[in-house]
């Protein structure tokens, strides 16, 4: 910005009447506004913001997303593989119609399971928005509507196949969404309230205080955090109801994660205390309290916000990776961890590739949120270059 | 030089206390005391076990004494390099872990050079040809190996092998060096086989350090020595060689105290994917079991060596750059 007040700009002002006024609009901006201006620039950024919201909307309304239920089981149909999803109709002249088509199986005698071929003659008509099992929206409006689903609920559908109990994978991802994206979303909000207090505390008050913090973060970030998490994750007792279990594991992921969120904290009171108006407000003879809440905060309050965006995607490998190695949430539970469990050896991936869904899901959700992340940080500072 | 290794060193003496007592916490972790379940366990079995022999590991461990008694003892063992009785196994933990520790640090020490090795001139390539296509494929590359998990790379890289090769890539060793002693076979085997983790572990590190060489460098080629050096007719390569990259290095250099934790970290897991002799797979049956002694030591034992991997690294680092050693003290 120090460049757009050189002399021979403002010699220019005459001739080149609207980039001035862009300009003065820079100078009257707020930070925010300049943050967004900033941000958008960014296109892969603004992109996987929008893929994080899309997202986030596939955990809010999961079961009207989901053709079926989670655990709906269907035992003729063991390891399904996907079905292809018709636009048009080519026995029928290309008439338009969304359907599948269904399978007829044979049981190989040498590998002793089932065998699936689509069977031309059997058509299942899809439909949008059409009825099936009933649920609650956010638990509360009872509704039937399914997004898209079989117009006669009674028959099968499964685009990205079916698990060895017959579920449907589709379905199952969806509603691995809510768990896996809210374990990153809480995990941060526990991190973030442990990282802002004491990375807050070390940053403001220095001396003692500040290098026993410092000392502590240092520690937990020297240990390898797998092998702890798995020791903690495998204390909690087997009996817990999934709620607890579910709780459990995003404080033992939190405790360890806080640290990177308080070294950024700590970062920029320390640089925040010399600034003027820091100082200003002290002569003022406002209180601490006034002097962090209104003064600080504000001024460091997108560096958290970008920081903490950058922090979800490690709480939802940490999910993922504890609850593939069986020591996380448990099966009832489904989220994508629990789901790649199945997928754990290379005879159940060969059997059944689709089964490595859910991974697709986590590298999109962690790479959504590295980018937008990288661009929440790349704009929190408006005024820097 | 020395004060500040020895002033490293008394720093670790805190962190190896802190480390040690959040093993005994872990190993405490599981509910209800663990000689009780061993016991139930053998009575389950159908054996007997000898009411003495229960006496004298009561007292060996300090059960029902209070919380820093039972750290004191078991402590004062670890220290004697008895880490205690594996229950599951029924020998002492110290018989059935050092092959796997000596392992997990030969892998991780080798991926941790294969991450120097690639990352090192790719960087330097993306910095000094900045957008172009080698950059760009680079970078994508780097995405990639961020986003996806080390435990579904190998996954993905078993099923694929298997697949189109027909090759099982798991293990370290082939079936026949399995138990086998040492020898120098047995070396060019384990040679044969550990590429594969050492490229699944490594591809993570890789990827960020390229990131970090890349910027770390394009921020010194545009200083004006660089062009103080070009203008005097230097040439290209032995100028970029000489100045930038060697300013450029200092901080490649000292990612290694997060990389080793994240390389331990990641072995644990992509251990018990390809099913590799190292500590993972046995520490994660020793906690589903809850063999404590056994999952306790493995976490006591690979946080001291990162600690001290951390330390060696830092001292190395601090020998690379005089700043460091002054900065630190005073």
């Amino acid at each position: 910005m120090t460049q757009i007040l050189s002399d021979d700009a403002v010699g220019s002002q005459v001739e080149k009447r609207r980039p001035i006024e862009k300009e003065a609009q820079v100078f009257v901006a707020s930070q925010w506004q300049l943050m967004w201006w900033r941000f958008t620039s960014h296109k892969v950024a603004m992109f996987s913001g929008v893929v994080v919201i899309l997202i986030y909307m596939v955990a809010l309304f999961a079961e009207f997303l989901a053709p079926y239920e989670p655990d709906a089981v269907n035992s003729r149909l063991l390891y399904a593989p996907p079905q292809t999803l018709y636009l048009f109709d080519s026995m029928q002249g290309g008439k338009f119609g969304l359907h599948v088509y269904g399978f007829k199986s044979t049981v190989d005698p040498k590998a002793g399971r089932r065998i699936f071929t689509v069977d031309l003659t059997q058509k299942i008509e899809i439909g949008l928005f059409v009825k099936g099992h009933e649920y609650k929206l956010f638990g509360l409006i009872p509704m039937d509507v399914h997004l898209i689903g079989p117009k006669d609920p009674d028959q099968m559908m499964y685009l990205l196949g079916a698990d060895r109990l017959g579920r449907d994978m589709l379905s199952r991802m969806i509603y691995g969404t809510r768990i896996s994206m809210s374990i990153g979303l809480l995990g941060v909000v526990i991190s973030l309230v442990l990282g802002v207090l004491l990375g807050g505390i070390s940053g403001f008050y220095g001396g003692l205080v500040d290098n026993l913090i410092q000392r502590i973060i240092e520690f937990l970030r020297s240990i390898p955090t797998i092998p702890l998490w798995m020791g903690l994750a495998a204390a909690l007792p087997m009996n817990w109801p999934p709620e607890r279990i579910y709780f459990g594991i995003t404080i033992i992921i939190s405790l360890i994660g806080w640290t990177g969120l308080a070294r950024v904290v700590r970062g920029r009171f320390l640089a925040m205390r010399e600034e003027e108006f820091v100082m200003a407000a002290e002569l003022d003879g406002a209180s601490e309290l006034r002097i962090i809440m209104r003064y600080m905060v504000p001024s460091f309050l997108s560096h958290i916000i970008a920081s903490t965006t950058l922090a979800i995607p490690a709480m939802i490998l940490a999910e993922t990776s504890l609850s593939f190695l069986g020591l996380g949430l448990r099966p009832p539970v489904v989220s994508w961890g629990t789901l790649l469990q199945d997928a754990q050896s290379v005879r159940a991936v060969l059997q059944a590739p689709w089964q490595l869904w859910p991974a697709a899901a986590v590298i999109l959700s962690v790479l959504a949120l590295n980018f937008l992340g990288d661009g929440l940080r790349d704009a929190a500072d408006p005024y820097s270059r | 030089m020395l004060r500040y290794i020895g002033w490293r060193v008394l720093l670790m003496i805190p962190t190896l206390f802190v480390i040690s007592i959040v093993s005994f916490a872990v190993i405490q972790l599981p509910p209800g005391d663990f000689l009780t379940s061993y016991v139930a366990g053998i009575s389950a079995r159908g054996e007997t076990i000898d009411e003495a022999e229960i006496q004298a590991l009561r007292n060996a461990y300090g059960l029902g004494q209070p919380m820093y008694v039972q750290y004191f003892k078991w402590m004062s063992g670890v220290l004697r390099g008895d880490f205690g009785q594996s229950f599951t196994w029924r020998v002492s933990v110290s018989a059935l872990i050092w092959d796997r520790v000596w392992l997990t640090i030969l892998v991780s020490f080798v991926t941790l050079m294969f991450t120097w090795i690639v990352a090192f001139p790719i960087g330097v390539y993306s910095a000094v040809r900045q957008y172009s296509l080698l950059d760009y494929v680079f970078t994508f590359i780097g995405f990639i190996g961020v986003a996806v998990p080390s435990f579904l790379l190998a996954l993905i890289l078993m099923v694929f092998a298997y697949a189109q090769f027909n090759m099982s890539v798991g293990g370290l060793f082939s079936p026949q060096f399995q138990d086998a002693p040492w020898s120098w076979a047995k070396v060019v085997d384990l040679m044969q086989h550990i590429w594969i983790p050492v490229i699944v572990l490594g591809l993570n590190g890789t990827a960020s350090l390229i990131r970090i060489m890349r910027a770390n460098l394009l921020d010194e080629l545009n200083k004006p020595y660089v062009v103080t050096a070009r203008a005097k007719g230097q040439s290209e390569f032995k100028l970029l060689l000489r100045y930038p990259v060697r300013a450029a290095l200092n901080p490649f250099v000292s990612t290694l105290g997060w990389t080793l934790p994240q390389l331990v970290s990641g072995s644990t897991i992509v251990a018990v994917v390809l099913s590799l002799p190292l500590t993972g797979p046995m520490m994660l049956q020793a906690l589903v079991s809850q063999d404590m002694y056994l999952a306790g030591s493995f976490i006591l034992i690979l946080s001291a060596l990162t600690v001290v991997g951390t330390l060696i690294s830092d001292i190395l680092l601090a020998w690379l750059d005089p700043r460091i050693r002054l900065d630190k003290i005073g």
